[in-house]
């Protein structure tokens, strides 16, 4: 296992809701948990991963991941048994799809 | 209104409650934010899951109160270890508080998770006791299966201690896994690759015609609703006489089928015209032949 | 290993008890220190079949039938359920859960359901037996597990080596009676006068509360199950 944290400026609004879930957690699956915190504007990460030596990937994945979705003040916390980029985006963008929706 | 078709096997575990209890209702204890985690996983390099696999709470089915408990067998084969089976327990136990109408299990499980091997196995003991305590308390628990693992080992005891057991055609009931009795016995006593025998010995059809099982549904989301709703508030008698009765039916069915050899044989003797028809009948049409034959169901 | 179950009858009810070995089941009545106590059981690491299941609960029901209270003895020696297409086939599971009902039943109406693990105690196989009492014990030199530990490293992929390491560490994993004690699935060891430990747990003061959780805790080796537990009972959200 490897435990990986993550620092990014905000870039956006606060989430319409206090937490969102997606995905589980399984071989080349993952669960990603977004919720609503107090950072001062800031966005955070946390990572446990089944796989070591990826730390620049996903540094680079959540990168694009909060720029694109425009999100302040939320902490994304994972727990993965080994997905790939792309199915780190995909369950990143259903939590933040989620988070985002006041409707739901 | 009815929409489109919403796999009860396809979805996960939030999935499932989500469509099984009243749009809004349902509120989860010690939710995925508590981060209560295994603790004995990441010494094993393994990934934790914020909920240990299990989600637990309660909420409304057509208004009526319930506690509602759903494995993810997404996750490492929805196995109880220590939390999970801590979750499920507690759960139990709260229906001796708040006595709902019912306590629903959607069990999607393999049984006792191995890397916590003896926190498991002694979880699954007192979720049975939980579970039992319940229905003398007068709460009915509802078990469903119909996921990706069935239900077997330990929890296969734990489903049969339950007021009802309502399954999908994919669901399926047995203590020992197929590949586990392969292993040890060897392929002459079980081919676990021969997917049709497993459903024949395994299978909640065959379970639904030996009277283990009380309900076969579509593998839908709403038809595991309307059939669960079927029993909320219907308690079973658990007293000397409904062991005694229960001891009879399992005593009979020795008799009439020790000596057969595969499913289809059982069903021939139940009265099964057919036998070899059955696993490629739909829902509908089974629970039509089961109707047709309950004069001589055991 | 202990000694034949035999040996371990008499020294508890002397020579004439009327406990009957059928092939692997022993079921009969003794005699303890004036009053009549079923004893319902396995030998030989029996495994437990759909057959075995009922021909056990059977003599829970008789127990039940013919005298309220009477203390029952469970004892257990078991390789596991049997793993056979036929009892599949009949549904082990339902039978052993019937198995487990009339034991549980036993205690609720006032039964002393007491376990002895001798020998061997396999996962289905204790949880058919030792986790439906309400205090099991296991004789000096028995062992309680999940599985075999080569069986588990394959199963787990986690090396045996590692597993074995890890067990010592950790009584969640690796078998062992001492680590049953720890999670609280064993009360504890029936060692030196048998009679003695037998009374002491028939006339032990119980309320029937399940104590497993709190004595895996208090025994630090089931440490948050009881906490947990504890919270979704009052159903708290975190």
């Amino acid at each position: 296992m490897e435990h990986l944290e993550f620092d990014y400026d905000g870039t956006g609004e606060k989430p319409a809701r206090a937490l969102a879930l997606a995905g589980v957690v399984g071989s080349g699956n993952l669960e990603v948990l977004i919720e609503a915190a107090d950072l001062g504007g800031r966005c955070a990460a946390v990572v446990d991963t089944s796989v070591r030596g990826f730390g620049e990937t996903w540094r680079q994945v959540l990168a694009d991941f909060f720029a694109r979705h425009g999100l302040s003040d939320v902490r994304v916390s994972i727990n993965d048994g080994g997905a790939t980029p792309a199915v780190v985006s995909l369950r990143l963008d259903q939590a933040a799809a989620e988070i985002k929706d006041a409707q739901a | 209104m009815r929409v489109a078709r919403h796999s009860f096997y396809e979805a996960t575990a939030r999935k499932r409650i989500d469509g099984l209890l009243d749009a809004g209702s349902f509120r989860e204890f010690c939710g995925p934010a508590a981060r209560i985690v295994s603790p004995h996983l990441p010494a094993l390099g393994m990934p934790v899951a914020f909920d240990d696999g299990v989600v637990v709470g309660e909420g409304t089915i057509d208004g009526r109160p319930v506690l509602v408990a759903a494995q993810e067998g997404g996750f490492m084969g929805g196995a109880v270890g220590e939390v999970h089976g801590a979750k499920i327990t507690g759960l139990l136990e709260r229906a001796l508080d708040v006595k709902p109408d019912a306590a629903i299990l959607l069990l999607d499980t393999g049984g006792v998770r191995l890397h916590e091997a003896n926190a498991g196995l002694v979880a699954m003991g007192e979720i049975q006791r939980a579970a039992l305590s319940a229905r003398h308390a007068g709460v009915p628990v509802i078990v469903a299966i119909g996921g990706k693992n069935g239900c077997y080992g330990g929890m296969s005891i734990v489903a049969r201690s339950c007021d009802w057991i309502v399954a999908s055609e994919e669901g399926r009931l047995s203590i020992s896994g197929p590949e586990v009795i392969e292993t040890v016995e060897g392929i002459e006593e079980f081919d676990a690759q021969d997917r049709a025998l497993v459903w024949r010995t395994m299978g909640a059809k065959h379970r639904r015609l030996i009277g283990e099982i009380d309900a076969l549904v579509a593998d839908d989301v709403e038809a595991f609703r309307t059939a669960i709703l079927g029993f909320v508030g219907r308690p079973r008698p658990l007293d000397l006489d409904a062991l005694e009765a229960e001891h009879e039916m399992l005593s009979r069915r020795l008799e009439r089928f020790w000596d057969c050899a595969d499913g289809r044989d059982v069903w021939a003797r139940l009265g099964v015209n057919d036998p070899a028809s059955v696993p490629a009948l739909d829902a509908a049409g089974f629970n039509g032949l089961v109707d047709a034959l309950s004069g001589g169901r055991p | 290993m202990s000694g034949a179950i035999e040996r371990v009858l008499a020294d508890l009810f002397g020579d004439g008890h009327g406990v009957v070995r059928d092939g692997g089941t022993l079921t009969g009545v003794a005699r303890f220190d004036g009053r009549t106590v079923t004893v319902v059981g396995t030998a030989d690491r029996a495994v437990i079949g759909a057959d075995v299941a009922l021909k056990l609960a059977r003599a829970v029901l008789d127990a039940m039938r013919d005298e309220p209270g009477r203390p029952i003895l469970v004892i257990v020696d078991n390789a596991g359920h049997r793993l056979s297409r036929r009892d599949e086939l009949m549904a082990n599971n339902g039978c052993i859960a019937h198995l487990t009902r009339c034991l549980d039943a036993a205690r609720r109406r006032g039964h002393r359901v007491i376990g002895l693990v001798h020998d061997l105690a396999v996962s289905g196989g204790f949880m058919a037996t030792g986790l439906s009492t309400d205090l099991c014990f296991a004789l000096p030199g028995s062992e309680v597990r999940v599985m075999a530990p080569a069986a588990m490293a394959r199963v787990t992929k986690i090396p045996l080596e590692r597993l074995e390491e890890l067990s010592a560490a950790n009584p969640v994993l690796g078998p062992g009676v001492e680590n049953f004690i720890r999670v609280g699935g064993l009360e504890g060891v029936w060692d030196g006068d048998l009679k003695a430990r037998f009374r002491e747990a028939l006339s032990r003061p119980l309320d029937g509360a399940d104590m497993r959780r709190s004595l895996g805790e208090s025994r630090g080796g089931r440490t948050v199950a009881a906490r947990i537990a504890a919270k979704v009972r009052a159903g708290a959200s975190s």
